[in-house]
């Protein structure tokens, strides 16, 4: 058994397509986050549809396209052009294809803030890393997919490698943070040991547990 | 076109209608063109604080609702020429402001007047938004404890994304502390943040430090901005932030105990 997602196409206007998508995706973005689609010709049939527009946008918007289904003999040649595989009805997968690096963070895509983090507010850096230059408050909360930076004093919540990427690490000049996690292993400021806090650090995991390291 | 001044906090009770009192004043005394409106609208208090509760006869919602005009609501101060009072209604609440009618109000004011002067309701909900909305400066009152300077931390977050300026991604609105209710002699005790604890947490120019003082209670029982009791040390501190406010260097005072006899005699 396989559970995929399927998008019913109904027009083949792609800025359209766009439009409700993103309406769509601005829903629950991290559920829809490198979710396989499947997409559904049906009552599209005897039109054309832009096969590589269609894909990209899909990708574009961080979604896998693993193959289409309904599709008639233009459609499935278009399809099969691109990389997108065939399903006819209910039937199992013909050909599946690998997931794509579409879901890897561009390099180099950090986010730079100059301006104080204050208490309330909440700065994501999604696909990449974090810098801020000012402090984060209490009651502030920065978060990235990457590495997260803070080089005036850290005193909300720090939280690096959101989407679960145990690799990424937190630095900061000074700890004072309330709650710092990396890929969901969270410490909260209880937990900070005195002689590392107020200091310059960086924080990473070992295995599963969160390691803070004076700098 | 005047400059509308918000004076905020987020925090409750921690000085800003005293503060909105005193800063109209001392502006007005400069010689500016002022006026003050309460925007606590259901709990006007300013006008108690101005000595003006007997001369209410309309206010702001009736203004913006039409039913009044400026010319018939703004109370004129006696004692200080170029002061003019907007009070708030008592009897509403705050979503008889709209964000139009706010502006409307202060549009027509600002043709008028050098100074608007706009007292914040406390919280960060829709009176307080509506009071900041369309300022040029902001004052942010704090005293010097954690949960007051928290909900500062918080309401400087709201005014560099929730005002008029942010939104049209103009330049951002002036921020300035007040640190009021300062007491030299608890922070050395260590019961109370010091000028320093707080201006590293909000990071934002020190406008004035009002020093704790009776003289404060005082004058909002007597219906006298403080500012105008030149012999408390409250009302001198006020004066200096607003000369600083208006552009002069004035150095901090009342940062430091005053020693009283017996202090001075033991040298303590």
């Amino acid at each position: 058994m396989l559970t995929l997602s399927v998008l019913h196409l109904l027009s083949s206007d792609m800025d359209r397509l766009a439009a409700h998508l993103d309406a769509k995706l601005a829903s629950a973005p991290e559920f829809f986050r490198g979710l396989p689609v499947l997409i559904d010709f049906e009552v599209m049939a005897g039109q054309a549809v832009d096969m590589a527009a269609l894909k990209d946008m899909l990708v574009a918007r961080k979604l896998m396209p693993v193959g289409v289904r309904g599709v008639d003999e233009a459609q499935r040649a278009a399809a099969e052009e691109v990389g997108l595989g065939l399903l006819a009805g209910g039937s199992p997968i013909a050909r599946r294809e690998e997931p794509s690096q579409s879901t890897k963070p561009a390099a180099g895509a950090a986010m730079i803030v100059r301006h104080p983090v204050r208490s309330g507010q909440q700065v994501y850096a999604r696909g990449g890393d974090l810098v801020v230059l000012s402090s984060v408050s209490p009651g502030a909360e920065v978060l990235a997919d990457g590495h997260v930076h803070v080089y005036g004093p850290l005193r909300g919540r720090a939280l690096a490698g959101v989407q679960g990427d145990t690799e990424a690490r937190i630095f900061c000049q000074s700890l004072n943070a309330e709650l710092i996690a990396i890929a969901g292993n969270y410490r909260v400021s209880e937990h900070i040991r005195e002689e590392e806090r107020g200091h310059p650090v960086q924080i990473f995991l070992d295995g599963d547990s969160l390691r803070i390291e004076t700098l | 076109m005047a400059r509308i001044i918000v004076v905020t906090s987020g925090k409750g009770g921690v000085g800003k209608t005293t503060t909105s009192a005193a800063f109209s004043t001392g502006l007005a005394k400069a010689g500016h063109k002022t006026v003050v409106i309460d925007f606590d609208v259901g709990l006007r208090n300013l006008d108690l604080i101005m000595g003006c509760e007997r001369r209410v006869v309309y206010d702001f919602v009736n203004v913006i609702n039409g039913e009044a005009n400026l010319g018939q609501t703004l109370i004129k101060d006696k004692r200080i020429d170029n002061l003019f009072i907007l009070p708030a209604s008592q009897t509403r609440d705050k979503d008889a402001l709209t964000l139009e009618g706010v502006g409307k109000v202060l549009e027509e004011l600002s043709q008028e007047f050098d100074y608007i002067v706009c007292d914040s309701p406390a919280g960060i909900e829709r009176g307080a938004l509506l009071a900041a909305y369309y300022a040029d400066e902001a004052i942010v009152v704090t005293n010097p404890e954690v949960s007051s300077v928290r909900d500062s931390d918080r309401v400087l977050g709201i005014l560099s994304s929730k005002t008029r300026r942010a939104e049209k991604g103009e330049e951002p609105i002036k921020e300035h502390l007040l640190l009021t209710r300062y007491s030299p002699a608890r922070v050395q005790k260590g019961e109370m943040l010091s000028v320093e604890d707080v201006g590293e947490i909000l990071a934002i120019d020190l406008l004035g430090v009002i020093p704790e003082s009776k003289s404060v209670l005082n004058a909002s029982n007597a219906g006298v901005p403080v500012i105008l009791d030149q012999q408390s040390d409250a009302g001198q501190a006020y004066e200096d932030a607003v000369a600083r406010f208006l552009g002069e260097q004035r150095p901090h005072r009342f940062l430091s105990e005053k020693k009283g006899f017996l202090g001075r005699l033991f040298g303590s």
